[in-house]
């Protein structure tokens, strides 16, 4: 039955971490910013044991008769509270890395069981593959019962946080996508060294690192799913389909930061404006309202829109209904709001908006990674459009 | 509705045996009709005498006035207006009218009211009716309208110009809206001939199909009892909002499985004009804020279902709806280059309809 308002179930979760944003994330936002450069803030400390005793929700269904609003839902719903609070501070939460949702989507029991409690940064991007995850050049052969990786890695957050790093390489250079596969490597393997952690124009207290790995040798058991090459190109597509479908879960969640983001600005603005009269209480119609407000409508439609996509998107992932076009289109509609809105609202606030007194440029400074990582925009939209169109990607580049 | 209810996106059984059947009569009458509909610039003969088949106006009157007393569900209207609005914009505007008017008098009427005015709607063949509400002004605010009422005696006259009223000269009822002196906006029934009443077919860029008029009224008196008394004007507003966002979501829709395979199919250059990142990502964008609008407007009609408070949904469902209407409108002839200006082509009527969009007020209540 269409109803498109939370189950008081997610409704408490919203409030539970909304509290989380407000008391631990908000209040620190600003001194993270400029610090920038750090280990674990000392006060995510005790939200990543919480976490982790939170993780993966229960799945379990809240009432209706087949309906689900399971871990996906609620994930989206606590992603836009935590970084409603600080995204750059959600994704340095011990123990929550992208490396860990690729081990829970993909591990045996036995590297659940091993890696699972670890905290697991994600490397896919190289100096010479961004977009193009198929193009990675870091080579893993097997060397006795070992695996040996040579490569670069770069852009990986929670790299030098991390306890170990989920790492995208190639079996075989000549076979393509297929011959992709993913590593854990512990973070303190000899055969891994940090390069360097980026200096950023936002998200400044998530650490971004670069990786260079010289004859990293793992056991054999760290790889991530099947080590066989697939042959056939139904097998290859299946294959590398398989590592894709990660991406189904994780773009609504990274459009969920944009969401929290978003709607950190928003509230702002209509805080700064309603002390200077301007109301927007949607009394008149767009084109009889002040042009501050006429903004502030378009905005909140955009994000209100876009927060439901996305929550369409987890929706179709909690009732296994495959979602691959839903979730890049939340993520395309969620990450350019999520930049646009802020952008907007340091203009509307004007001196307030772009001073450093208050958090609305730091937003948009924020705002702006979301739009990209986890798949651009331009990605994104090649994705929907290869779905609409029913196109490969050798046809529609 | 229980606070457990999930967030849900599916159908019941009934929505979806529904939906076919609107789905298909889009196909099959409205699409095959639009294109000479709105050549001729009328309704084709006999069109509103076939759809009263589907019972649009019947269902929801209730039984004492003779109906089928179907439950009263703006989300099953809103899921009509989408469905019949992919086949034609105006002629499935023009199917809904009367229920428009249906509607109104059920939300603001007294059960004597119900009784009175529905009853003669409540026929097999379609009886036209409707609500005018929008005026000519520029900067037309429903809340500040020019049309005035003022008390008299025994009942109430009306003094004013409406326009851009769907089926406005046939309506054997009309369900005005006027600012009553001393109170504010009021709702009246006028019946057809009353004195002082006249109407004129107007034309506009788009919704050539249906009958569009300029309704005015020069001292029309009503008896006391033609006022609805529990009118509230922002409820209709929002209500027909929703109704417009829906028409502009299935038109939308229609544009965009328009579009897919022609792009695939027309060649430039050697190859499909789709594998180009110029238009695919113009066909993302349409299945993009498509979905935005879709689903902005099934929560404000979700949420009127529910008895919730629905204002700010249906007023930002409008406001997404009038901008990203159009702008489909206009990529969907952009997509296809000259022959989109063709009027062989329906895009360029998809594109005239979807102005109306930012515009229309007060039409396809749900």
């Amino acid at each position: 039955m269409i109803n498109l308002e939370l189950p008081q179930k997610l409704q408490n979760t919203r409030q539970m971490t909304h509290q989380l944003a407000e008391s631990v994330f908000r209040p620190i936002s600003r001194k993270y910013d400029r610090i920038e450069h750090c280990d674990t803030p000392e006060e995510l400390h005790p939200v990543g044991q919480m976490a982790a005793g939170m993780r993966g929700g229960d799945g379990k269904k809240s009432g209706g008769d087949e309906v689900k609003n399971g871990a996906n839902l609620q994930g989206i719903v606590s992603v836009e509270e935590m970084c409603w609070g600080d995204v750059g501070l959600m994704l340095s939460i011990p123990g929550q890395g992208l490396g860990n949702a690729a081990v829970q989507a993909v591990g045996t029991p036995e590297q659940k069981e091993k890696f699972g409690s670890l905290y697991c940064a994600m490397a896919i991007t190289e100096p010479e593959a961004g977009s193009d995850s198929a193009a990675v050049q870091t080579t893993a052969r097997l060397d006795g019962d070992e695996w040996v990786l040579n490569g670069e890695k770069i852009y990986c957050t929670a790299g030098q946080r991390c306890d170990a790093v989920v790492i995208w390489a190639t079996l075989d250079k000549s076979q393509g996508k297929a011959a992709i596969k993913s590593f854990i490597v512990p973070r303190d393997n000899p055969g891994m060294k940090l390069v360097r952690v980026e200096d950023k124009m936002g998200l400044r207290v998530s650490d971004t690192a670069a990786f260079s790995l010289i004859e990293c040798r793992i056991p054999y058991d760290h790889i991530l799913g099947s080590p066989e090459i697939a042959q056939t190109e139904e097998e290859r597509k299946k294959a590398f389909g398989g590592v894709m479908q990660t991406f189904d879960n994780t773009r609504p969640q990274v459009a969920a930061m944009a969401l929290g983001v978003a709607r950190a600005a928003l509230e702002m603005t209509r805080e700064i404006l309603e002390k200077e009269g301007v109301a927007a209480d949607f009394s008149k119609s767009l084109y009889n309202s002040s042009a501050l407000e006429a903004e502030i409508y378009r905005m909140e439609a955009d994000l209100d829109a876009a927060r439901l996509m996305t929550w369409k998107a987890a929706w179709m992932a909690d009732n296994g209904q495959a979602n691959s076009k839903e979730a890049s289109m939340c993520k395309a509609k969620a990450g350019r709001t999520g930049n646009a809105i802020t952008l907007k609202c340091v203009e509307l606030c004007g001196e307030a908006g772009y001073s450093e007194e208050q958090l609305l440029e730091k937003l948009a400074r924020d705002s702006k990674i979301i739009d990209i990582f986890e798949g651009t925009q331009q990605i994104q939209q090649l994705i929907v459009a290869r779905q609409q169109l029913g196109l490969s990607s050798s046809e529609l580049k | 509705m229980d606070q457990d209810t999930p967030f849900d996106l599916s159908l019941t059984e009934e929505q979806r045996i529904t939906r076919e059947s609107m789905q298909r009569y889009a196909r099959d009458v409205l699409r095959e009709q639009a294109r000479d509909a709105d050549e001729a610039g009328a309704l084709p003969s006999d069109f509103l005498g076939r759809a009263a088949e589907l019972g649009l106006t019947l269902l929801p009157i209730p039984e004492a006035a003779g109906g089928a007393g179907m439950e009263r569900s703006p989300l099953a209207n809103m899921l009509n207006i989408e469905d019949l609005a992919w086949g034609d914009f105006s002629l499935a505007l023009a199917m809904v009218t009367p229920r428009a008017f249906v509607n109104a008098v059920l939300d603001f009427g007294t059960e004597e009211q119900q009784r009175r005015f529905l009853e003669p709607l409540a026929r097999e063949e379609f009886v036209p009716a409707t609500v005018a509400l929008m005026e000519g002004t520029a900067t037309f605010e429903p809340s500040q309208l020019r049309t005035r009422a003022r008390k008299t005696g025994d009942g109430y006259q009306i003094e004013g110009e409406k326009r851009l009223v769907p089926l406005g000269a046939s309506a054997e009822q009309m369900l005005v809206v006027a600012h009553l002196e001393g109170e504010g906006p009021a709702a009246f029934v006028v019946e057809q001939g009353s004195a002082g009443l006249s109407a004129e077919e107007q034309s506009y860029m788009g919704l050539r199909a249906m009958e569009t008029a300029t309704v005015r009224l020069d001292g029309v008196t009503v008896p006391e009892d033609h006022r609805l008394p529990h009118f509230n004007l922002q409820r209709l507003v929002d209500l027909a909002r929703i109704g417009t966002c829906a028409l502009a979501v299935g038109s939308c829709q229609g544009v965009l499985d328009y579009v897919t395979p022609w792009v695939k199919d027309r060649k430039a250059f050697g190859e499909p004009i789709a594998y180009r990142q110029s238009v695919a990502f113009m066909v993302a964008n349409i299945n993009i804020e498509l979905e935005a609008m879709r689903l902005l407007t099934w929560r404000a009609a979700s949420r009127a279902e529910q008895g919730l408070d629905f204002h700010r949904e249906a007023y930002l469902a409008r406001v997404c709806c009038a901008e990203k209407a159009m702008e489909i409108g206009t990529n969907g002839v952009q997509l296809m280059g000259g022959h989109g200006f063709i009027r062989d082509n329906p895009v360029e009527l998809w594109y005239r309809n979807l102005r109306s969009v930012g515009l229309l007020e007060g039409t396809a209540v749900v």
